[in-house]
C-alpha cells in the first residue's frame, strides 16, 4: 500500500479502508507508521489483538515493545477485529522493512465509520511528524 | 526548576550526527544515534564512546580534604595512595543514599587532590550537602578546599575490548599497565587531563577528563579510530542497558534517599567497623534488623520486558517492585532489577511480575546478568 493513500491517527497508526467490500461498512487494515517504527527502534515484542475483539477508536489494539519502552497500539477505527497478522510477532523486521505492507497488524470490520473523519491524510500526518521531530 | 538544559561541549557534534537528544539530569544528552542494540553490541564486542560530560566533577584539596571526605563517605578515602579510585556512597543521617560516587586520589602540579565524580541529577544536591557539612567541619578541623569543575571540563568514556587500542592513539602513558580502579593525571592528546580505568558498562575501559575546549577535537579522533575497530558512539539508552546487564545501580532507580546502601547490596562499599561517617549509626541498625527489602536480579521467561514500577508478586501478593528493566541485548531475555522482601531474595526463588495487568513468571538470579570473560 502506498503511504500517500492511507489515513493516519495522531498516535501514529495507519488505516486503509477497502471500499470494494463496503457492503458491511468496509474493512479497515491497520498498522503503525514508518515514523513510529523509526522512533521506537529495536523492537522486541508485539502483542496482537484477539480475533473477535470489539474496539472503539482510541482503544488499545495491542502493544509494541522496544528495548527502551513499551507502547500501546491504539485502534484508529471502531469495529470488530476479524483478522490479525499472525506471522508478524516472529518477524518484527517487517515493521521496519515494509510497515504499510507485510507489517500490517489487524483487519477490522468497521462498525461506526464516523471515526474515520477524525483521521489525517498523508500531507497532514507528514506535517505532524515533522513537528514532532523538531 | 531550571528550564534551560545544560549542553555538553559535544552537543553540536551529537545533533549533527543524528542523535536523539533528551533531558537527563538537567542536561540535553544523546539518547541514541541509531539502534540502541547496535550501540550496545558495539561496546560489548569492540568499543563504545560515551559523552559523560554531564557527570558532576568536584575537586577537594588541602590537608583537611581527606578527613572531611572520610566524614561523609561510607568508606574512607584519606589513606588511598595516589592513583587509586574508590566507589563509595554519600549517606544522610538516616543512612539513606544521597549519591553514589567515585573518588580518585590524584596529584598534579599543584599537589595532591581528590576528584569526586557524582551523578548529574544530584550535583546541586551533593554540592549543597558538602557546603553545609563543610562549614560545620571547618569550625572544628580546618577547611577543605572545594571546587565544582563540571562546566570547565568534558568527560568521555571509552569502553569495550578495543578501548585500549583507541586510547593508545591519544595517550602515551602505560594504559595497559593501569589496574582496574586506578587513575592518573596525564597528557591526553597533548592536553592535561585525567585518565581512569573505570566505567559503567561491565566492560574493560577508561574514562577521560579533559578541558571542555578540547573535547570535540579529542572526540573526533577517538571516533575515527573507534570506527576502524568496529566501534561507535553510544547514547544513554545503551549505557543504561549495558549497566543493567552489569547490575550496576542507577541513582533514582536502585538508589535514593530512602534506600540504604546495604539494601542495595552495596555492602562492599560500606565500612561500618572502626569507621565513623554521617549515616553510619542508622546503617548499623538497618544491618541488625534484616527485615528490609533488598535488591535482586530477575529474569523473566516471558517476552515482555519488565519496567520500572511493575509489581513483583508471589502467590498473587505483592512482595516488591521492579526498579529497572529491559530486554537484554546480550542475553536476549527480559531482565530486571527489583526490590523484594528479604525472604524472597534467594537465588532460585520463583516470582511473577505484573506486566501491565498480565502476570509473567520470573526467577531471582545471581547478579550480574553479564560478566565479561576475562574477569
Amino acid at each position: 500500500m502506498k503511504p500517500e493513500e492511507l489515513k493516519y491517527a495522531k498516535t501514529h497508526e495507519w488505516v486503509h479502508v477497502d471500499s470494494a467490500k463496503n457492503e458491511d461498512g468496509g474493512m479497515a487494515t491497520v498498522g503503525i507508521s514508518a515514523f513510529a517504527v523509526e522512533a521506537l527502534t529495536d523492537l522486541v515484542f508485539l502483542e496482537l489483538p484477539e480475533i473477535g475483539k470489539q474496539v472503539a477508536a482510541g482503544d488499545s489494539l495491542g502493544e509494541v515493545e522496544s528495548v527502551k519502552a513499551v507502547s500501546d497500539i491504539y485502534s484508529p477505527v471502531t469495529g470488530e477485529v476479524v483478522q490479525v497478522n499472525e506471522e508478524l510477532p516472529e518477524a518484527l523486521q517487517w515493521l521496519g522493512e515494509d510497515p504499510y505492507g507485510r507489517g500490517w497488524i489487524a483487519k477490522i470490520r468497521l462498525g461506526d465509520a464516523s471515526a474515520l473523519e477524525n483521521l489525517m491524510d498523508h500531507t497532514a500526518y507528514s506535517k505532524l511528524c515533522a513537528d514532532e521531530e523538531s | 526548576m531550571n528550564l534551560t538544559l545544560a549542553e555538553t561541549p559535544l552537543h553540536g557534534w551529537h545533533t549533527a550526527h543524528g542523535a536523539k537528544m533528551a533531558e537527563f539530569g538537567g542536561w540535553s544528552m544523546p539518547i541514541q544515534y541509531g539502534s540502541i542494540v547496535d550501540e550496545h553490541h558495539a561496546t560489548r564486542r569492540a568499543v563504545g564512546l560515551f559523552d559523560i560530560s554531564h557527570m558532576g566533577r568536584l575537586v577537594f584539596r588541602g590537608d583537611a580534604a581527606g578527613p572531611f571526605l572520610d566524614h561523609l563517605l561510607t568508606r574512607p578515602v584519606s589513606q588511598l595512595g595516589v592513583g587509586r579510585v574508590r566507589y563509595a556512597l554519600l549517606t544522610n543521617a538516616q543512612g539513606g543514599t544521597i549519591d553514589d560516587v567515585l573518588v580518585s586520589r590524584l596529584e598534579d602540579r599543584e599537589g595532591s587532590f581528590f576528584l569526586m565524580v557524582v551523578n548529574a541529577g544530584n550535583l546541586q544536591k551533593v554540592t549543597a550537602w558538602i557546603e553545609s557539612n563543610r562549614s560545620e567541619y571547618a569550625d572544628k578541623e580546618g577547611s577543605p578546599e572545594f571546587e565544582d569543575r563540571t562546566l570547565q571540563q568534558a568527560m568521555l568514556a571509552v569502553q569495550g575490548p578495543q578501548a585500549g587500542k583507541v586510547l593508545a592513539e591519544v595517550c602515551d602513558g602505560d594504559l595497559a599497565g593501569m589496574g582496574y580502579y586506578t587513575a592518573q593525571c596525564t597528557e591526553i592528546d597533548a592536553k592535561e587531563g585525567i585518565v581512569s580505568r573505570t566505567g559503567y558498562t561491565g566492560e574493560d575501559g577508561w574514562e577521560l577528563v579533559v578541558p571542555a575546549a578540547h573535547a570535540e577535537t579529542l572526540w573526533k579522533r577517538l571516533f575515527q579510530v573507534a570506527g576502524q575497530l568496529g566501534g561507535t558512539c553510544v547514547g544513554l539508552a545503551a549505557r543504561d542497558t549495558l549497566r543493567l546487564e552489569a547490575a550496576m545501580p542507577l541513582y533514582g532507580h536502585e538508589l535514593d534517599e530512602d534506600i540504604s546502601p546495604l539494601q542495595a547490596g552495596l555492602g562492599f562499599a560500606v565500612q561500618l567497623e572502626g569507621n565513623s561517617f554521617v549515616g553510619r549509626d542508622a546503617m548499623v541498625q538497618v544491618a541488625e534488623q534484616q527485615d528490609y527489602q533488598c535488591r535482586v536480579g530477575l529474569v523473566s521467561s516471558g517476552r515482555r520486558a519488565p519496567r520500572e514500577g511493575y509489581p513483583v508478586l508471589v502467590s498473587g501478593r505483592r512482595i516488591g517492585s521492579v526498579t529497572s528493566g529491559t530486554h537484554s541485548p546480550t542475553l536476549g531475555l527480559p531482565i530486571a532489577m527489583a526490590y523484594v522482601d528479604r525472604e524472597f531474595s534467594d537465588v532460585g526463588t520463583e516470582v511473577s511480575i505484573d506486566m501491565r495487568g498480565r502476570e509473567e513468571r520470573a526467577e531471582v538470579v545471581e547478579l550480574p546478568f553479564y560478566r565479561r570473560e576475562d574477569t
